[in-house]
């Protein structure tokens, strides 16, 4: 029998992500896929399984889940406070839950895009290849209360406890970007000021792309009304007719009419999608050689996740009921937080 | 990496972006893991791990090279879709008028332009399956508005510089809304997700409300009483 996660109440914005949907720039159809990739990766390598396993992500806050078999789950992206049956899990970590037992998911601490990831992914039925969830595509759909998504076989059950650290990048900083093709349509005191210019994301915003607010004059080129519609791909950066700054996130349009003064490395695409409302964000220009460096296909992302795991320990002064613990010997000091397990 | 054949759009510098698409794929490059064009380009996506920069622009170099590529031939197989459409009126084409106006004509004029002669599917994009059509008349060189329409429904039929988009989702957009029809571009539960591809041409043929409502009644396909012709 399939094994089932129930979605017993749903945050606002909660979808199945995974890493996307290419190939069909040509017809219209964004890639999609996770807003933090490196986010969905971290699940992946934690839990030691396939890139194809789909997960949700959910969108600032949480929402509480259960199933109908024991299953393995791993919580990345930005720090949520997660219950199981009441007691705290660690986030960016691996865990066991239980058939029937409650995982509860709070609102974000910190960052915007959150993720569950379970052993075997969702497996709901894929769409040109990828489960991703593509809203403004209408490719699948928000996540409501009292939905039940349907689990894949898991092959590596019972390998949970494990943890990694994640790169700092969910209050916002300084971002790397690309100069692309119409970068050059901004005179270069525009790009200085551009790099000088302190930003903060505004509460518009969704997977599609954010806005961004400044003190200044717009960053403007003097004909975007009428420029001809070119491909743009997620890390452009794209100055409306008022000449304010939107950085697009995966589901943006495959096409855009508004000049883009460059694209942010994918590598720091994350610190921009969780960047919240009012987190500063900075940006500067790097050459083609810097970027090369910087870039990894997510295979070797994964590759390198992986190596970085480690067993999770837990602290005892964060247990609750240290009674309800089996102490191996009796002999751990549990006010001096020897590792117990 | 871009290859652009003009600034302006041409049905030369479009029949080109089309043709060196075609022939990029041809080449089966390492490394080149996906191919688009939009009006006047050819969208090369790679992967630069697999294909040195430098190298893909050499090859690309050469191959704008190798022939006048704004008199490439069409792609095969093209089809004509002739459209039933509603324009203008508050709920169908809200800004016909105004869009009228910027292209000099009455509304009368305006949709009998709009109509006049089948359109070229120069590129799909924005959103999936979604046509830009063109060109209009010079008199249609008209811009974007500045402020963006809040959401213009499936199957919305807008203008702006010349071209037409049939909107394939409801968006916000900055392209003024004059008509609309039953076609669905994108249909994510048909066997083939995509209704076009560049080349195709599209003719709309204005209705009247009653028409069109008795010719959407019904419809399961997503053709929204649209007729289907090869081009060869």
């Amino acid at each position: 029998m399939t094994t089932s996660l129930l979605i017993h109440r749903a945050g606002p914005a909660m979808t199945v992500q995974d890493l996307g949907r290419p190939g069909h720039m040509g017809q219209g159809l964004s890639m999609g896929g996770a807003a933090d990739r490196t986010a969905f990766i971290e699940g992946v390598a934690l839990l030691g399984q396939s890139l194809s396993c789909a997960a949700i992500e959910m969108a600032a806050f949480g929402g509480e889940f259960s199933t109908t078999a024991d299953i393995r789950i791993a919580l990345t992206g930005a720090p949520m406070k997660a219950t199981l049956d009441g007691e705290p899990l660690v986030w960016t970590a691996s865990h066991l839950v239980k058939a029937g037992q409650r995982l509860s998911i709070g609102p974000a601490r910190t960052g915007v895009y959150g993720y569950l990831h379970v052993g075997g992914g969702i497996h709901t039925t894929p769409f040109l290849g990828s489960r991703a969830t593509h809203l403004t595509a209408g490719i699948g759909g928000v996540l409501a209360s009292n939905q039940t998504l349907p689990i894949g076989p898991d092959s590596h059950r019972g390998d949970v406890g494990k943890t990694l650290t994640p790169e700092g990048r969910f209050e916002g900083g300084s971002v790397r970007v690309l100069p692309s093709v119409q970068t050059d349509n901004f005179p270069g005191v525009v790009r200085t000021r551009f790099e000088m210019t302190g930003f903060k994301r505004t509460p518009r915003g969704n997977r599609q792309g954010i806005e961004l607010v400044f003190d200044g004059r717009p960053f403007a080129t003097g004909e975007q009304l009428t420029i001809l519609s070119e491909p743009m791909v997620a890390g452009d950066i794209q100055m409306t007719g008022e000449g304010i700054p939107f950085v697009l996130l995966p589901e943006c349009q495959t096409t855009g009419g508004y000049p883009r003064i460059g694209t942010v490395l994918p590598c720091d695409l994350p610190i921009v999608a969780q960047a919240t409302a009012g987190s500063a964000l900075s940006f500067r220009f790097v050459d083609h050689a810097t970027a090369l460096q910087t870039h990894k296909s997510p295979a070797q992302i994964l590759a390198q996740l992986t190596t970085s795991t480690r067993p999770l320990v837990r602290d005892p002064r964060a247990i609750r009921d240290l009674l309800a613990y089996q102490l191996v010997g009796g002999v751990v000091n549990a006010l001096e937080g020897d590792r117990i397990e | 990496m871009l290859v652009t054949f003009s600034d302006v759009l041409t049905d030369g510098a479009n029949s080109a972006a089309l043709a060196f698409r075609a022939a990029v794929e041809a080449l089966g490059l390492d490394g080149v893991s996906e191919t688009s064009t939009s009006l006047t380009s050819t969208f090369v996506t790679y992967d630069p791990l697999l294909l040195a920069r430098d190298a893909l622009r050499a090859r690309l170099q050469e191959l704008t090279e190798d022939r006048v590529w704004s008199a490439a031939p069409l792609p095969t197989n093209r089809v004509l879709w002739t459209i039933p459409a509603v324009f203008g009126g508050e709920e169908a084409g809200p800004q016909l008028e105004e869009a009228a106006r910027l292209a000099g004509v009455s509304p009368d004029v305006a949709v009998a332009e709009l109509c006049a002669k089948p359109l070229r599917v120069m590129t799909l994009g924005f959103a999936p399956g979604q046509p830009y059509l063109g060109s209009l008349p010079k008199n249609w060189d008209i811009p974007r508005q500045s402020d963006l329409t809040k959401r213009v429904p499936i199957g919305a039929i807008t203008v702006a510089i010349r071209q037409i988009v049939l909107f394939s989702t409801s968006t916000p957009t900055g392209w003024r809304q004059v008509g609309k029809c039953g076609f669905h571009a994108f249909r994510p539960n048909a066997p083939e997700p995509f209704a076009l591809k560049p080349g195709d041409e599209i003719r709309f043929r204005s209705v009247s409300d009653q028409d069109f409502a008795n010719l959407q009644a019904g419809d399961q396909s997503g053709d929204g009483g649209a007729i289907r012709e090869g081009l060869g």
